[in-house]
């Protein structure tokens, strides 16, 4: 057993097991796709909007049509009045 | 309104069908009516683990292929009476369960119940698809142990791209349950940290859920741990994490088990 193998197994063997994790989960999410893509837009769109008006977090949707040439993205916000609602759509 | 939630994880063995007891009757105990659906055809274990096995008579399959009504298939708990179990078959195919059929249970389930918790099957395939297809919210059940993990992060991939909920664009809400957690070792960092899974797979923490004898003496009487032991610390921590789903507030701790007295001891010998 040489000096480092044997500091290794006193800090125990955990944060190799983290690394590890954090390598192999970068990779798998690239290549599986950005997985979460349209939930941390989503989440972001959302902080952006709370900051400026109040918005229920249900009333979000954030939509991806992925397509051979062209993906779309929709985002559709209801934002309430003191009449009711207004509507908000962002299509890109 | 009623809430769909998924018991879900990819890896098999790391607590979903006792979290689903467990979580079932913590929320049952605390006065909402709930439904907790297996969807592990072929390998039904619910029923067991709630101590049912003797009292199925008819399953979702049946259900789905209209040859038995909803009311029928539903067992009522003898214990907790707001909880009803509803079996998966265990002799016919997975193929049977057509999208189209759970998704008209379930929105049956929605009107009658508080919460219709959904108990997936391990893997990827069509059984664990089906259980989170009509969700609100996911309960992701990890073991800080690598393979775990990795798993935990592919099935919030799913969760976040094939559910009903994320195909219309709404936000699918997503908690972690840590279970089997040693905290002894965590701290000689021979454990992944709570903090470092959290990292990884970025989801709120629901619970964390320390590894006892209490959940496999609970799961040999068929009866979840939170009826079966209620002061026991898996026991404390599910009913917590029930709490949380509920949307108290409740400060994160990872119960530890308080040292028997004599009187229990004697109680436990006698019992």
């Amino acid at each position: 057993m040489n000096l480092l193998s044997f500091f290794q197994r006193r800090r125990g063997s955990a944060p190799i097991a983290r690394d590890r994790l954090q390598v192999l989960l970068a990779h798998e999410r690239a290549v599986l796709g950005q997985r979460d893509l349209v939930a941390i837009l989503r989440e972001e769109i959302l902080a952006v909007i709370g900051r400026h008006v109040r918005v229920d977090s249900d009333k979000v949707r954030v939509k991806m049509d992925r397509g051979a040439s062209i993906s779309t993205l929709e985002v559709d916000i209801e934002i309430p009045t003191a009449e009711g609602g207004l509507k908000l759509a962002i299509a890109g | 309104m009623a809430k769909v939630l998924v018991v879900t994880s990819g890896k098999g063995g790391v607590g979903k069908t006792t979290t689903t007891a467990a979580l079932g009757a913590a929320l049952a105990q605390g006065g909402q009516s709930v439904v907790v659906i297996d969807f592990d055809v072929g390998l039904r274990n619910l029923d067991l683990v709630l101590g049912a096995e003797r009292r199925v008579v008819y399953d979702l399959i049946n259900v789905v292929q209209g040859e038995a009504k909803l009311s029928q298939a539903l067992i009522r708990d003898k214990r907790v009476e707001t909880l009803s179990l509803l079996a998966a078959s265990q002799t016919r195919d997975k193929d049977a369960l057509s999208e189209e059929g759970v998704g008209r249970i379930i929105a049956e389930l929605r009107e009658k119940f508080d919460w219709v918790i959904c108990d997936s099957p391990a893997g990827i395939e069509r059984g664990s698809a089906l259980a989170m297809r009509f969700a609100d919210v996911a309960v992701v059940v990890t073991n800080p142990e690598v393979s775990s993990v990795r798993d935990s992060d592919r099935i919030i991939g799913l969760l976040d791209s094939k559910t009903e909920r994320a195909e219309k664009g709404e936000r699918m809400e997503k908690h972690l349950l840590i279970t089997r957690f040693d905290p002894a070792r965590e701290m000689r960092g021979e454990m992944l940290k709570t903090e470092d899974v959290l990292e990884i797979l970025s989801i709120p923490l629901l619970g964390i859920i320390p590894e006892s004898e209490e959940v496999l003496r609970a799961s040999n009487v068929g009866s979840p741990v939170t009826l079966n032991a209620p002061l026991s610390a898996p026991a404390r921590a599910y009913l917590d994490a029930a709490k949380r789903l509920r949307g108290e507030v409740v400060a994160m701790t990872v119960p530890t088990e308080r040292r028997a007295g004599l009187l229990s001891k004697l109680f436990r010998r006698a019992a």
